[in-house]
C-alpha cells in the first residue's frame, strides 16, 4: 500500500475514533446534566443496576433517555436528508430546512393536527408521519420544479427559502384558528424540540431511521458514480430514473420523520455533510455516509444539551440552537463554494 | 458481414424533433470513425444517441449484436465508455477516485475494489500518463490533465467501444497529440472500437479510419479517411469561401489578396511559404514561378497567389514557362528571390533573376523582405 493511502486510512480511523469518543461523552452528559444532575455513579446505578434516587431514576429513564436517542436518530437522519439533497441537486448548501422540505412536512402535520387529533383527541405517530411526508413531498416536488427550469444554484437555494416562507406564513394561518389544546400543541412542536419524546416514539422513529438509513448506505455506489455527473453515472449503468426517485424518496422520509417527532431543525442536513467531508477530506459516499450520521447525532446531542441546560430551566429550541452553529458552516460553504466559482 | 458496431436507418434529434436522417454507420473493432462537421452540426447528437443517452427518433443503434434501446444501463456498461465535453465538478475527489469510477461496473453492491481493480486503473492511468497525479484533487488540475484522466476512466472501464465527444478541445497541441495517440494503441493492441468528434481537421485526417461528415439533415459523406479529405468536399462541407484547404498537410491557407499584382516571387522548395504567408498578411497580390508542381510552395502559392507559373514535376524549366515567367515579371516591376540554392531542374530560375537586375527593376532577396 502506498504512503499517501495508509496516511489517509490512519485519518479516517484517527477521525472516527474521536467521532465516537465525543459521541459517548456526550450520551454521559446529557443522561447526567440538566435539572437535576445526577453524580457519575448514580448514573451507573440507575443504567445498569437496580435502586437510586426514585426521582432521578424516573427523570433519565422516562425524559432524559428517550430524549437522547431521539436526538441520535434524528440528528443523523438529518445529516443523511441534506448530504442525499446535495447530491441530488449538487448543490453543497441544499438541505431540507433550507429547501423549504422541513417546512412543508410542518404545514401539513400541522393541518392534520387541527384538523383531526384535535377532534379525536391523542397523537397517532404513523399518521404524523405520513403527513409529514406527504408534506415533504409536496415541497420538494416545487423544488424540482424549479430546478428542472432554471440551473443557477443560487436560485434553487432562493426558491427553497421562499417555499418555507409561504409554509410557516400558512402553518401560521392555521395555528391562529386551531382551539387552544392544540395551538400549545402545535408551537411548542413547530418551534422544533427533542422534548416529550416517548419510548413510543423512539421505537417507530427507530424503524423508520435505521431501515431508510440502510437503504442510503446501500446506494454509496451509485452516489458515488452520481458525483461525476449524470451522464457518467449512466455509462457506468446506473438507472438514473430509479436512483433520482430513491433519493427524493429517502432525503423526504428522512426529513419527514424528523419534522414529524421534533419539529424543523435547520441548518443541520448542510453544516455536518460539509464539516464531515472537510474532515475525512473525500467525498467517498461509503465513508461519508456512516460518518455523517454519526456527525449529526454529535452535533443534535451537543445542541440539545446546550438548549436544555444553558438557560435551565427555560428550555431553548433546538433551531435556534443547531442555528447558531450551523449558520456560519453554511456561509463557510457557500463562500468556499463560490471561491471556485 | 457483421459489423461489431452499425446504425439502422438511424434518425437522432430532441424531443422528438428529426435532426438528421438515415444514418448509416458500420464499425469494426479496431477502427476509427471520427465524425467532422461544421458547429452546430448535429454531432454531438448523433454521439449522444449511440451512448443511448438520447433515444433514437426511429432507426437502431446495434452494438456487440444487440440493440441499444433494448439493452440495460448495466449491460451498456460493459459494452460503451465515455468521455464527455462538459465540465463537471467534483468535490474532494483525487485523480485516483475518478479513474477508480470506471471499475463500477465490475465492484459489488458497495463499490469496493478488489487488487484486480486496483491493476486495472493504474495500467489505464499509466497508459495516458496521469499516474503522478493520482492523489491531486481532480478540480485542481489542468483542463489538458483532467481530460486525460477522463479518458484514463474510460479505458479502466474495459469497454470494447469508446465514444469521445471532441476529446481535443481543451489540449494543447502536445496533448491532442498524445490523446489521439493513445486512442490509436487502444484501437489496435485492446481491439476496441472508437467513435468521437473532432475539430482539427488536420488530425482527424491522420488519426480516423473512417469519416462520417454530419452538416444539415442529412449525412453528407462517409467513407475512409483518404477518400472524404478532397479539398472540393472539406470546402462544401465547411462552405469554405475565404480559404482553401490542403489536404496533404490538412492545413488551411487564408484568403487570397485581390488586385493587380506589383510583385513577382521566385521561389521553389518551401522556400516561398513564408514570403507568400507574409504578403497575405498585408494584403499584397502577387505572382510567382517558376515551381514545379511537385513542389510545397505550389501547393501554398496556388492558394494564395494571384497566377502561378509552374513547371512539370521533375522536368526542367521549358522555353514556354520561362517566357511566361518574364512576361508577369516585366509587369510588375518588382521582384523578390527566395532561392539560395539552384539545382538542375530549377537553374533558369537564376537566370530569371539575372534578367529581372538587367531590365532595371527593384529586385531584393527574400531575406531584405522583412
Amino acid at each position: 500500500m502506498e504512503t499517501f493511502e495508509k496516511d489517509r486510512r490512519a485519518r479516517y480511523i484517527a477521525i472516527v475514533l474521536s467521532l465516537a469518543a465525543a459521541f459517548v461523552l456526550l450520551i454521559i452528559l446529557n443522561i447526567r446534566l440538566g435539572s437535576v444532575e445526577a453524580s457519575l455513579s448514580d448514573t451507573m446505578q440507575i443504567l445498569f443496576g437496580q435502586g437510586g434516587d426514585a426521582t432521578l431514576r424516573s427523570v433519565i429513564w422516562k425524559i432524559r433517555l428517550p430524549r437522547i436517542f431521539a436526538a441520535i436518530l434524528l440528528g443523523g437522519a438529518l445529516a443523511l436528508s441534506g448530504f442525499l439533497l446535495q447530491t441530488f441537486f449538487g448543490n453543497p448548501i441544499a438541505g431540507p430546512y433550507i429547501l423549504g422540505i422541513s417546512s412543508g412536512a410542518k404545514l401539513v402535520v400541522a393541518i392534520v393536527m387541527v384538523l383531526v387529533l384535535g377532534k379525536y383527541q391523542g397523537t397517532s405517530t404513523a399518521l404524523l408521519i405520513i403527513s409529514a411526508f406527504v408534506g415533504a413531498m409536496i415541497s420538494m416536488g416545487f423544488v424540482m420544479l424549479i430546478a428542472r427550469k432554471v440551473h443557477r444554484s443560487s436560485i434553487l437555494i432562493v426558491s427553497g427559502v421562499m417555499i418555507g416562507y409561504i409554509c410557516s406564513a400558512i402553518t401560521d394561518f392555521i395555528v391562529t384558528f386551531a382551539d387552544d389544546a392544540s395551538i400549545v400543541n402545535l408551537h411548542n412542536w413547530s418551534r422544533g424540540s427533542f422534548s416529550g419524546v416517548s419510548w413510543d416514539d423512539v421505537s417507530v422513529m427507530a424503524l423508520v431511521v435505521i431501515c431508510t438509513s440502510f437503504l442510503v448506505f446501500l446506494l454509496a455506489k451509485p452516489i458515488g458514480a452520481y458525483q461525476l455527473g449524470e451522464s457518467y453515472a449512466q455509462n457506468m449503468g446506473v438507472n438514473i430514473k430509479a436512483f433520482r426517485i430513491a433519493l427524493v424518496l429517502l432525503s423526504s422520509l428522512l426529513s419527514a420523520c424528523v419534522t414529524a417527532f421534533a419539529g424543523p431543525i435547520s441548518f443541520v442536513g448542510i453544516a455536518v455533510p460539509h464539516i464531515v467531508k472537510a474532515l475525512l477530506k473525500t467525498s467517498k459516499p461509503i465513508l461519508v455516509i456512516p460518518v455523517c450520521f454519526l456527525g449529526g447525532s454529535i452535533f443534535c446531542l451537543g445542541c440539545d444539551l446546550i438548549a436544555r441546560t444553558v438557560f435551565s430551566p427555560l428550555e431553548l429550541s433546538i433551531s435556534s440552537v443547531t442555528a447558531l452553529f450551523g449558520a456560519p458552516i453554511v456561509i463557510a460553504a457557500m463562500l468556499r463554494k463560490h471561491g471556485r466559482d | 458481414m457483421d459489423y461489431f458496431f452499425h446504425t439502422d436507418e438511424l434518425t437522432v434529434g430532441y424531443d422528438g424533433k428529426p435532426l438528421i436522417k438515415d444514418i448509416e454507420i458500420r464499425l469494426e473493432k479496431g477502427r476509427i470513425l471520427t465524425l467532422i462537421g461544421p458547429n452546430g452540426a448535429g454531432k454531438s447528437t448523433i454521439l449522444k444517441t449511440i451512448a443511448k443517452y438520447l433515444k433514437s427518433i426511429c432507426g437502431a443503434v446495434y452494438i456487440g449484436g444487440g440493440s441499444v434501446a433494448e439493452m440495460s444501463d448495466a449491460e451498456m456498461s460493459h459494452l460503451v465508455s465515455v468521455v464527455l465535453t462538459q465540465r463537471m465538478r467534483t468535490e474532494l475527489m483525487t485523480c485516483a477516485e475518478v479513474v477508480e469510477t470506471g471499475r463500477y461496473p465490475y465492484t459489488g453492491r458497495l463499490g469496493i475494489l478488489s487488487d484486480d481493480d486496483r491493476a486495472e486503473v493504474r495500467d489505464a492511468m499509466e497508459i495516458v500518463n496521469v499516474w503522478d497525479l493520482r492523489e491531486r484533487d481532480f478540480m485542481q488540475i489542468s483542463d489538458g490533465q483532467r481530460q486525460r484522466v477522463l479518458l484514463a476512466r474510460a479505458i479502466c472501464q474495459r469497454p470494447q467501444m469508446i465514444v469521445l465527444d471532441e476529446p481535443t478541445s481543451f489540449l494543447d497541441v502536445r496533448y491532442q497529440l498524445e490523446l489521439l495517440q493513445t486512442l490509436r494503441d487502444m484501437a489496435r493492441e485492446r481491439n476496441i472500437a472508437v467513435v468521437m468528434s473532432l475539430h482539427e481537421l488536420a488530425l482527424a485526417q491522420r488519426i480516423s479510419d473512417d469519416v462520417l461528415c454530419v452538416k444539415g439533415e442529412n449525412i453528407t459523406h462517409y467513407g475512409p479517411a483518404r477518400e472524404i479529405f478532397t479539398p472540393e468536399l472539406v470546402n462544401e462541407l465547411y462552405d469554405l469561401r475565404d480559404g482553401s484547404y490542403d489536404t496533404l498537410f490538412g492545413s488551411l491557407e487564408m484568403r487570397r489578396p485581390e488586385g493587380e499584382p506589383k510583385l513577382f516571387v521566385i521561389a521553389g522548395g518551401g522556400t516561398g511559404a513564408d514570403v507568400y504567408r507574409g504578403l497575405q498578411k498585408s494584403g499584397t497580390p502577387f505572382y510567382t514561378g517558376v515551381l514545379s508542381e511537385s513542389d510545397v510552395d505550389c501547393r501554398i502559392a496556388s492558394a494564395l497567389a494571384a497566377k502561378v507559373v509552374t513547371e512539370k514535376a521533375f522536368c526542367r524549366i521549358s522555353d514556354a514557362a520561362f517566357a511566361e515567367a518574364l512576361e508577369l515579371l516585366q509587369k510588375c516591376g518588382e521582384v523578390v528571390d527566395c532561392l539560395s540554392a539552384y539545382g538542375e531542374t530549377n537553374s533558369r530560375n537564376a537566370e530569371l533573376f539575372e534578367r529581372a537586375k538587367k531590365l532595371g527593376l527593384t529586385v531584393r532577396r527574400a531575406e531584405e523582405l522583412v
